[in-house]
């Protein structure tokens, strides 16, 4: 971040240790996603869009309260609706803002072919360069929470940034900043690590529910988006939230050991067909080999 | 087989002009999809797709050009196939395929018009090239793939460069045989026809029975 450059190493005519220096920074974000007192009101799907320019599009109705199925190339963020009920307890409607989820071990980035496509940030921002995006699709492939969109008319996939371009200028995300109840919050990963907790500790301690947690799952390393769970034992009740999400195997596997033990076999190939050919060359024609002829009973 | 495979100059045709071509629509593509994919395979060879006119040039006619391949693959399947099947003079070619490697032909039996090397290259590209479309069909458009199928994209993941791997091994050698190892092999897949000695040196059980079948001079 910009302001890591005006970190106090020394200052001038000062008696004692200078004030500030040896001070580092938290540099990691993270976005805090209180879904226990969010109320579904959609102003942070708006403010999405109008931050980021893309128009408004055609919703979907399925018998529910949500924006459409899942996000989209130009929607980058959904909050998900879903009823619940509890064993013992009442029935509840779980909303959830759906987005990227800016994973520590980003699995779009781990499939990317394509030169600087994807970029993942000092801040745990994970960013696609669309003018260096291919178009080839493996980052839906290795997201493990459906995020990456491909656009059907330019051929590139889209998804939240983050709002890098407002962090990197000391702003919060344009969806916490429209957030009216104060569920969304933004700051460094410790700080919203300790606030989800403190939450949680509250949801647990004084509002009865006994499985309340912070989601922040270690399979992608954590991510940079947090949710703070009524049920944490239960993520996929809320739209889906996988409870282990994990770079697929098989695109682990075809990036780690097949890479190598591909590139292994091909240029040991080429190093035995060279040998080989150093050793025992062409083979020949006898200039005297027998050749039967038409009539000839061979 | 009914046209004459004996030529009045003297030469075999060992190619008729169809099996040439499927043969280069066949060689052709596989080594744009090779380059292609080898892009697409690792960060070192990117600049490959950058040479062939970029990226995402590269990935939007990769597919394409797989359907070339395949339909040249068919092609052959329905000219070849019967030619490829396997004998008991393969296996006997596979038992002395140390004496092949050696140039130590006296020990191998007589080669008919494919030997087993071709068959299998035949057949590995075959299955290969049939798991590389279906696997390629769900990359091509992986969108259209919905979420809860995205097992089928995880697999295809890993199933094409496998596949793509297995073929490239056997292009390899096919490529190493055709042009360095025979000579005059190359040739004929190009103009269609050998000289008698090259017939009966490399394939003598089938140049044998071309004679069989040719009315004798007058």
């Amino acid at each position: 971040m910009s302001q890591a450059n005006l970190e106090i190493r020394r200052i001038s005519g000062h008696a004692g240790p200078a004030p500030g220096a040896g001070f580092k920074r938290e540099s990691e974000v993270a976005k805090l996603i209180d879904t226990t007192t969010c109320i579904g009101c959609k102003a942070c799907e708006v403010a999405c869009l109008e931050w980021n320019g893309l128009s408004f599009s055609d919703t979907t109705f399925q018998n529910s309260y949500q924006t459409m199925p899942e996000t989209a190339y130009n929607f980058w963020n959904l909050i998900k609706f879903n009823e619940y009920e509890p064993e013992g307890g009442s029935l509840m409607l779980l909303m959830r803002k759906d987005q990227c989820m800016h994973c520590e071990e980003p699995g779009c980035l781990i499939a990317c072919p394509a030169d600087g496509a994807i970029v993942q940030y000092a801040n745990g921002i994970v960013d696609f360069q669309q003018d260096q995006c291919i178009g080839c699709g493996y980052c839906l492939s290795g997201c493990p929470f459906n995020i990456p969109k491909f656009s059907p008319t330019s051929h590139k996939v889209f998804k939240c940034t983050l709002c890098g371009d407002r962090v990197s200028q000391g702003l919060e995300p344009a969806c916490i900043k429209a957030c009216p109840t104060g569920c969304l919050h933004f700051g460094t990963k410790d700080e919203m690590k300790e606030l989800g907790e403190t939450r949680a500790k509250q949801l647990r301690e004084q509002s009865g529910f006994k499985d309340a947690g912070v989601y922040d799952p270690s399979g992608v390393g954590g991510t940079h988006v947090l949710y703070v769970l009524h049920d944490a034992t239960n993520p996929e009740a809320y739209g889906g939230l996988p409870k282990d999400p994990r770079v697929p195997w098989t695109v682990r596997l075809w990036k780690y050991p097949l890479k190598w033990l591909g590139n292994l076999a091909m240029i040991g190939g080429v190093i035995g067909l060279c040998v080989h050919y150093l050793r025992f060359g062409p083979k020949t024609v006898e200039e005297d080999i027998e050749v039967p002829k038409e009539g000839e009973q061979p | 087989m009914n046209e004459p495979r004996l030529l009045p100059d003297g030469r075999v045709v060992r190619y008729t002009f169809p099996e040439r071509l499927m043969h280069w629509l066949a060689g052709l593509s596989y080594i744009y999809l090779l380059l292609t994919g080898l892009a697409f395979w690792s960060p070192w060879l990117f600049w490959i797709a950058v040479v062939l006119g970029g990226a995402t040039i590269s990935r939007e006619l990769h597919p394409w050009v797989g359907v070339l391949f395949v339909i040249a693959v068919i092609w052959m399947y329905r000219v070849w196939a019967s030619q490829m099947k396997k004998t008991e003079r393969d296996r006997e070619w596979w038992r002395s395929i140390r004496h092949y490697v050696r140039n130590e032909d006296s020990e191998v039996p007589d080669e008919g018009r494919f030997n087993a090397g071709q068959k299998l290259l035949f057949w590995g590209f075959f299955w290969c090239g049939l798991v590389l479309l279906l696997s390629g069909l769900v990359l091509w458009e992986p969108h259209w793939i919905p979420w809860n199928l995205r097992a089928l994209r995880l697999l295809a993941v890993i199933v094409h460069p496998i596949a793509a791997l297995i073929t490239i091994a056997l292009f390899m050698i096919h490529v190493y045989m055709g042009t360095a190892i025979e000579r005059g092999a190359f040739g004929s897949i190009v103009r269609g026809d050998v000289s008698r000695k090259w017939a009966a040196r490399y394939h003598r059980a089938w140049y044998e029975q071309v004679v069989r079948d040719s009315p004798a001079k007058e």
